[in-house]
């Protein structure tokens, strides 16, 4: 008998692979890599520290205080209303899972040449894993601004949630997406440039301000309000206040465009991550 | 059919030399502005032709093509740079082939370097299940395997005591252990076996003969050849990314070691002294008896030829020759038994070395003269350092006692009294 029959064989290696995308299937099937990689995290970061796991409370909170003086109290800006603290609280959470999100996969590739350079699995489960650490030390800083919730709304003020807060899942999710999508097609860029990671560091503070995290999109005249919701973040941060603190401007119409911007970029970030895998430890 | 687990078809690899962009966004999109405008590209090279780095290509594997059949264990063995991590890399899928194929049935798992992956601050335990994971392995298969991994790396109490704490030794132990025990139906090793005691070098060789029984298949890449003699049922050897012999070990390390480079030009810049003005040494030659054909065996007279030139009269001078082995000073050997006057011209000097003196390993060879006699000092010299290396093989016998172990072999005879 002749073995011609090529399906005999469980993997072949070729020069290049197709440009789709597959990586996410093969993330499913190293599913506990993920988990792996997540719980070293955990485990590690905080290791011979003298604060600990706190320092997931620090960082916003300090970052919500300088904002409610300099915006807040100095200068003033209009918060609809609702209480500068919570105001300023909920945009700097969500901002910051956004932005951890991409900043922290921004250096795939060039801070695990070590690791990739000599096994193989499937790449993409770095960034991945980053983005779910980042989802659970989003769910603990989320247990601060519940507290601070529950102070206020005893205090009386003028914020409640709604039916909005049902989506909460789904706006972590596009988050996520959004944040990993930028964070790998940056990761897939540096490298071959390095000068690219200084500019995430900045590009990304800078962006925070073209996004209505210090001020509410109210505050923005309607004939330029299109401009700030093309920012795929805009609606998310702004869904995310109107679903706790109910008051605040959410457009169905800026949400779906959003997503919509989301579901490219990702799609775009994941054809090049599949493409640099490959080939990028002869270049880096 | 036993059948074939791997077939490598036509692979090539090719990568860039020189520099691949200019690894800054900037500098790319300035040599991209001009080229659309016609002019010279602002980062090209001053004196080459614009873009000469686009053609300057390496082919680190060229038209490889090979099968491998279940249960072999293949040794791959080639000289720094002939391309055998290369291969290895594109088994392992680290890196893409530029051309041609590899096709494979079962998982592979390979170990291009001990201890990849593991965090400094986890637990051995923790970095068991992080590592075993990173290989593909399910958390259930090794928590049935963890005792047998333990144990093997002889690590018992430490299992739960972060790894930066460890020792060199125990580190690479646990690391081996791991990949030893992932069974994948392929293992792919690079020479990490060049780390670790002697004892456990044998205890991993062992595993990797265990593993070859057991119907799985290796590959192992090696410079030691008596390890890979021992281990492997056949060989390839890669010649500057090419493969120029597949088949028996045996006839393979034979047809590799001929071609053992033990005769070389020497470079002036080793040379420092005060005579080394006036003499330069230009080749030396180890060779062993006519019939090894350039491979050198214990039994072997050894013959190091020395040529150079000699630039200006020197009243009192001999050659000396002194073997490193293992970064320590086995012996001083001259030429002659008293310095005597050198006239200038072209100078060659022999020194030979009885069979059965020194033990298998790797020398190395520094070159230089002086006029110090057998009674005493001088004060002039010349010294070259490293100026070529020679392999002496493994040939266990009466004369080359195996338990013998030391850095020469002295004659010496012994007798039971009692």
């Amino acid at each position: 008998m002749k073995k011609t029959d090529q399906d005999k064989w469980d993997r072949i290696i070729k020069p290049r692979s197709g440009w789709y995308p597959a990586g996410m299937l093969d993330v499913w099937k190293y599913r506990e890599l993920v988990a792996m990689f997540v719980w070293r995290d955990f485990v590690s970061i905080y290791k011979q520290t003298i604060l600990g796991p706190l320092w997931y409370f620090i960082q916003p909170l300090l970052t919500t205080i300088v904002f409610t003086v300099v915006f807040g109290n100095l200068a003033q800006l209009p918060t609809d209303g609702l209480p500068p603290f919570m105001f300023y609280l909920s945009g700097v959470l969500a901002w910051r899972y956004f932005a951890d999100c991409l900043t922290s996969t921004s250096n795939t590739f060039v801070n695990n040449v070590h690791l990739f350079g000599k096994v193989c699995f499937p790449r993409l489960t770095v960034p991945v894993s980053v983005v779910i650490s980042n989802l659970i030390a989003f769910g603990i800083q989320l247990l601060l601004f519940f507290g601070f919730y529950f102070f206020y709304w005893l205090n009386g003020a003028n914020i409640h949630p709604n039916l909005t807060v049902l989506l909460l899942p789904v706006l972590l999710a596009q988050m996520a997406m959004l944040g990993l999508g930028f964070g790998i097609i940056t990761s897939s860029m540096t490298v071959r440039y390095r000068d690219l990671t200084q500019l995430v560091g900045f590009g990304v503070q800078l962006w925070m301000f073209i996004t209505p995290v210090v001020y509410s999109t109210s505050s923005i005249p309607q004939k330029l309000r299109w401009a700030v919701q093309l920012n795929p973040m805009s609606p998310l941060i702004d869904m995310f206040r109107y679903a706790f603190l109910g008051t605040g401007t959410v457009s169905m119409y800026a949400w779906l465009q959003s997503l919509v911007i989301t579901l490219l970029v990702l799609f775009v970030a994941l054809v090049l991550f599949n493409r640099v895998e490959k080939t990028f430890m002869d270049s880096i | 059919m036993s059948g074939k687990v791997i077939s490598v078809e036509n692979l090539s690899k090719r990568y860039r030399l020189g520099v691949v962009s200019h690894q800054t966004l900037m500098h790319d999109f300035q040599s991209w502005w001009s080229r659309i405008r016609g002019k010279e590209d602002p980062n090209s090279p001053i004196d080459g032709p614009r873009r000469a780095n686009a053609d300057a290509t390496f082919w680190a594997l060229r038209d490889i093509s090979f099968e491998v059949a279940k249960g072999d264990v293949l040794g791959v063995i080639g000289r720094n740079g002939a391309g055998k991590t290369t291969l290895l890399k594109v088994l392992s899928e680290v890196t893409a082939p530029t051309n041609g194929s590899v096709r494979y049935k079962g998982r592979i798992a390979s170990l291009l370097e001990v201890g990849t992956g593991f965090h400094p601050e986890l637990t051995g335990r923790e970095n068991i299940f992080l590592n075993a994971a990173l290989y593909g392995m399910k958390k259930n298969d090794v928590r049935n395997k963890i005792d047998e991994i333990v144990s093997f790396a002889e690590i018992d109490q430490f299992i739960d005591t972060p790894v930066k704490r460890y020792s060199s030794g125990m580190y690479m132990r646990l690391a081996f252990s791991v990949a030893a025990h992932l069974d994948p139906d392929i293992l792919v090793v690079d020479e990490v076996l060049a780390v670790g005691d002697a004892q456990f070098q044998k205890k991993c060789l062992g595993k990797l003969e265990d593993v070859g029984k057991d119907g799985r298949t290796v590959l192992f890449v090696s410079h030691n050849m008596s390890t890979v003699m021992n281990l492997c049922n056949r060989c390839i050897i890669l010649e500057n990314g090419r493969l120029t012999f597949d088949g028996d070990t045996k006839a393979g390390i034979t047809s590799y070691l001929k071609t053992a480079q033990i005769t070389g030009k020497i470079e002036q810049h080793h040379f420092i002294g005060p005579l080394s003005s006036k003499i330069q040494f230009t080749e030396v030659a180890v060779t062993g008896s006519e019939e090894d054909k350039g491979v050198i065996f214990p039994s072997s007279e050894i013959r190091i030829t020395v040529k150079g030139l000699c630039l200006q009269y020197i009243p009192r001078f001999r050659t000396f020759i002194i073997l490193y082995k293992d970064g320590y000073r086995i012996c001083t050997l001259h030429d002659l038994p008293e310095p005597k006057p050198l006239k200038a011209g072209e100078i060659i000097s022999t020194i030979k070395v009885a069979p059965y003196y020194l033990r298998p390993g790797d020398y190395y060879i520094v070159i230089g003269g002086h006029d110090v006699g057998p009674l005493g000092p001088g004060t002039e010299w010349v010294c070259g350092n490293e100026v070529a290396s020679f392999t002496i093989q493994e040939e266990w016998g009466a004369n080359n006692d195996y338990g013998n172990i030391g850095a020469v072999n002295v004659p010496h005879s012994g007798e039971r009294l009692l």
